[in-house]
Formats: C-alpha cells, sequence, structure tokens
C-alpha cells in the first residue's frame, strides 16, 4: 500500500470491486453516478463498505458521513477529501 | 390437544445433504469420520487426533449476497437445511406465516466469523469487520430462516449443548401440541470445527484418537462433526387434510437436569428424562382419544438412537439410565448409535438423530452402530451392529432418541411410526 494519494479512477475502480463483490453483482454495471438504492445497499451494506473503504485507503470515515453517502460517486469523493486533508 | 407429526426434513451432514443421501449412506455403511480438512487447509500438528466428520460439497449458489454476507457456515447450514424441509411439506403454502413457529437448536455459532477476527486482534491489533457481530449471534441461523421462508411466528434459538436439537424439536412438539401454532420449522445446526475450537476439544481428552466407537468395549472417545438436521412438524389434522407424506409421529418429550456437574454425567437425569417423556406420550394418546399409557409404551419401545458419545463414561451411564427405566425389557431393545457415521455435531447431533430415527421408522429399518463390531459385555443393550436391521413389517413401531449433553442436560423424545 502507497501513501501517495490514490487517484479518483483507482479509487472508484476499488470500491465498484468492493461492492460488486459484496452484492455479488457484474462490476460493468456499476458506475459513480449509480445510486446505493439502485444497488439494493441497505444500512449494513453501507457499514460494511465503509470498513473495507477505511481498511484499504486507511482512512476515518465519520459516523456521520455515512447517512450522505448516496452514490458511488459520493464515496468515491469523500475518499478523496479525507485522503487530502490527512496528506 | 393436537396430535403431531413430520412431514418434511432437510439436513447437511457428513454423509449426506439430504435426507435421502444420508439414509443412503447408512443403508450402505459409509462413514463421514475422516482426516480433519482446516478451513486454511493447514492441518494443526500439535491436535492428538485427526479424524473430524465435516460437511462436503456445501452448495452457497442459491443464497443472496446478503444471506452469504451476513451469515457464516452454521447459519447456512441452518437455511439450506429449512429449505428442504419446508420445500418437502409445503410448509408455507399450508401455514400462515404467523402461525408458525421456528425453534433451532445451536451450540455455538459463528466460530468461523469470530475467530479469525480474533487473531488479528491478538496478533496485528487490528480493527474487527463489522459484521462478525450478526454473523456470530446465536440465534443468526434462526432469524435467516424466518427471513427466508418468510415466517413471522414464534422463533426462538435454544442452546442447551449437545441436547440443543432434541430441545428445540421437543419444544417445537408442545407448541404445535398445544394449538400455540399449527406448524414449525424445528431442528438444530452447528459448525464448531475451527482451530481454537479443535484445540480446546484435544485438550478436554474426550476425543478418541482413532475412531468413535460407541458402546464398544475399547471405546476412546468422540468423534466432533458439524451437520444441521430440521424437521417440519404440523398437527396430523393439517397434514392429513392435504394428504401429505407423514414420516413419524411425535408421541411425548421429556426433559431434565442431572443438577450434578458440568461435564460428568449422571444415570438419574436421563433416567428422570427418559421416564417424562414416556408419561408425556401417555398424556398425548390420553389427550387424543388413543388407548394405552406410560406401562404400555414403555413395554413397547422397539427402538433406541442412543446418544451414544463412545466415550467410557457416557455411554456406561445412558446404558444404565435405559436399564433403570426398562427393567428387564432393556437388554431386548434393539439400540444403536449413529455418531460413528456421523461423529458427534454437538446441538446439531439431537437433530439430525431425530431426523434418522424417523426416517428409520418410516422404511422400518434400524441403522447399525457403524464402527464397533460387538457390544461391551459389560453392557447389556442389544446394540445394532454390522448391518441395518429390519423393524417390525407391520404395526406401529415406538422409539426413543436420546440426548445427554455436556451439564447434565437431558432431552428425550419419543417418535411412532405412521
Amino acid at each position: 500500500m502507497s501513501d501517495t494519494p490514490a487517484t479518483a479512477e483507482s479509487i472508484t475502480n476499488t470500491i465498484i470491486g468492493f461492492i460488486a463483490a459484496q452484492k455479488t453483482l457484474d462490476p460493468n454495471i456499476i458506475t459513480p453516478a449509480s445510486t446505493f438504492d439502485e444497488l439494493q445497499m441497505d444500512s449494513l451494506d453501507k457499514i460494511n463498505l465503509s470498513f473495507e473503504v477505511e481498511e484499504r485507503f486507511k482512512i476515518s470515515i465519520p459516523d456521520n458521513a455515512l447517512d450522505s453517502l448516496r452514490t458511488v460517486g459520493d464515496v468515491v469523493a469523500g475518499v478523496q477529501r479525507i485522503q487530502s486533508e490527512n496528506s | 390437544m393436537q396430535r403431531v407429526v413430520i412431514t418434511g426434513m432437510g439436513c447437511l451432514t457428513p454423509i449426506g445433504n439430504t435426507p435421502d443421501a444420508l439414509w443412503r449412506s447408512l443403508e450402505s455403511g459409509i462413514s463421514g469420520i475422516a482426516p480433519h480438512i482446516p478451513d486454511d487447509n493447514n492441518p494443526d500438528p500439535l491436535l492428538k487426533f485427526k479424524n473430524t466428520a465435516q460437511v462436503h460439497d456445501l452448495d452457497l449458489s442459491s443464497l443472496s449476497s446478503t444471506q452469504i454476507q451476513t451469515s457464516e457456515r452454521c447459519s447456512q447450514f441452518a437455511i439450506l437445511a429449512a429449505r428442504q424441509a419446508a420445500k418437502q411439506s409445503g410448509l408455507t403454502q399450508h401455514h400462515a406465516p404467523a402461525n408458525t413457529a421456528i425453534i433451532l437448536g445451536c451450540s455455538t455459532n459463528g466460530r468461523h466469523a469470530e475467530e479469525p477476527e480474533i487473531a488479528r486482534v491478538y496478533r496485528d491489533n487490528a480493527r474487527v469487520h463489522p459484521l462478525s457481530i450478526p454473523r456470530s449471534m446465536a440465534s443468526n441461523g434462526l432469524s435467516q430462516v424466518a427471513i427466508d421462508q418468510n415466517i413471522t411466528g414464534p422463533a426462538f434459538t435454544i442452546s442447551t449443548a449437545c441436547a440443543s436439537g432434541a430441545h428445540a424439536i421437543g419444544t417445537a412438539f408442545h407448541m404445535v401440541r398445544s394449538g400455540m401454532v399449527s406448524a414449525a420449522l424445528a431442528g438444530a445446526h452447528e459448525a464448531p470445527l475451527t482451530r481454537t475450537f479443535l484445540r480446546a476439544w484435544d485438550s478436554m481428552r474426550v476425543v478418541s484418537p482413532t475412531q468413535c466407537r460407541p458402546f464398544s468395549a475399547d471405546r476412546d472417545g468422540m468423534t466432533l462433526a458439524e451437520g444441521a438436521g430440521i424437521l417440519t412438524l404440523e398437527t396430523l389434522a393439517s397434514a392429513k387434510a392435504r394428504n401429505a407424506t407423514i414420516f413419524a409421529e411425535i408421541l411425548g418429550f421429556g426433559m431434565s437436569a442431572d443438577a450434578h456437574h458440568i461435564t460428568q454425567p449422571r444415570a438419574d437425569g436421563p433416567t428422570q428424562a427418559i421416564r417424562a417423556c414416556l408419561e408425556d406420550a401417555a398424556r398425548t394418546l390420553h389427550a387424543t382419544d388413543q388407548p394405552g399409557d406410560t406401562q404400555s409404551l414403555t413395554e413397547q419401545i422397539a427402538y433406541i438412537n442412543a446418544h451414544g458419545t463412545a466415550t467410557q463414561t457416557n455411554d456406561a451411564v445412558e446404558a444404565a439410565a435405559i436399564a433403570s427405566v426398562f427393567g428387564h425389557l432393556a437388554p431386548h431393545i434393539p439400540i444403536s448409535s449413529t455418531k460413528g457415521f456421523l461423529g458427534h455435531s454437538l446441538g446439531g447431533s439431537s437433530a439430525i438423530e431425530t431426523l434418522i430415527t424417523a426416517l428409520a421408522l418410516h422404511h422400518r429399518r434400524l441403522p447399525f452402530t457403524y464402527g464397533t463390531p460387538t457390544c461391551d459385555p459389560a453392557i447389556p443393550l442389544d446394540l445394532i451392529t454390522g448391518s441395518p436391521r429390519p423393524a417390525a413389517a407391520e404395526g406401529p413401531i415406538l422409539a426413543l432418541t436420546n440426548s445427554l449433553a455436556f451439564g447434565g442436560l437431558n432431552a428425550i423424545l419419543c417418535l411412532r411410526s405412521f
């Protein structure tokens, strides 16, 4: 794992990979615009995803941030923002 | 009071992942006891025993991603076994969700989810995966089955060590008999074969370093196992109304506590539980206008599926309890332990053995005691060895299935062929 902030593309691919594995979905149907509702991700799925993201990117997502996440792109933007704040 | 019958069965066992496959293995003498294959394929060199009885060819392809994410092996057994039982009986087509119960036994759940996380915490000071909480709940399997089958009636998990399944089936039997619900899914599921768990049992010095040989003079311990058995119980009236296949009738359920020792059994406890079971069966007969009483039932028992763990103590104590209840009849009652085939899946065993007893009554064939060529001369029982034994070709066959758990928790069920 590099300490260099990941690019938006690699973050997106990583998160799509997590969701595809978690929900047994074809990663090709998941895009940054995909909403959690469309992906049938409930609150537990979001907690699960948050844990995977935190572990992978070595960041901490605040509890109150989870409720505002609606799309895959929201997570990507959140990761980038936290990485930027930490760098 | 309602008569209660078994109209559906499901199982995952070391010798078959359906009741039909299980029965074929019992008939053809195929044991599931074999060298243990750990989750990481890395055998533990410190174990004094090498064998367990594991479930193979577990097919999870029909489970949803949510079910897989939020469960582990133990609960996955429950979902799959319950589906078989529900499908065979047509349970959800014939009984209202709120009028159906789910009572499952589980001695220890979630070890496959929890143990790797614990290792990471102590080794790496790592964080713990959030889903390890729901995955390791003792009641996870129960909730998974309720969600999967959309059953909304009474539902709870019973944890009484090796008697968990029998307590669950007995409790569900009482609930259906009383009219509280019209049907139930009842049984148990267990998948405890993790590294720490096996080492702990090794330290207990009750696991056979060779092969489980119930009631043999040279028996040297149990073989640990995993598996699940779940039954559909319903009223005789509802089963008859749609001409359902009835595998067996449950007549009675008795239970007791030794109140003696956390691991050492005492014959008084199972003796009391067997008597309570026969009295309870007599209550069923009386309340449903059938002839018979406790004495006649005692004289009619024609098969006992023993707890028969193959430890020196258990088998001697169980035989003493049988002798105490049945007196001069005891040496003439056909008895077998199926743990030589299946090992001991703790809470799961008593449910699987109840399922086997129902199959034996249905087929009128009594399974034999795999691994034991002859019965210990010090134990005067009519142990079925070598090959299955035909039961009476006609007329009702009455059977008991015994479960004697660590902590002195005893649960006995009385079944009758139908």
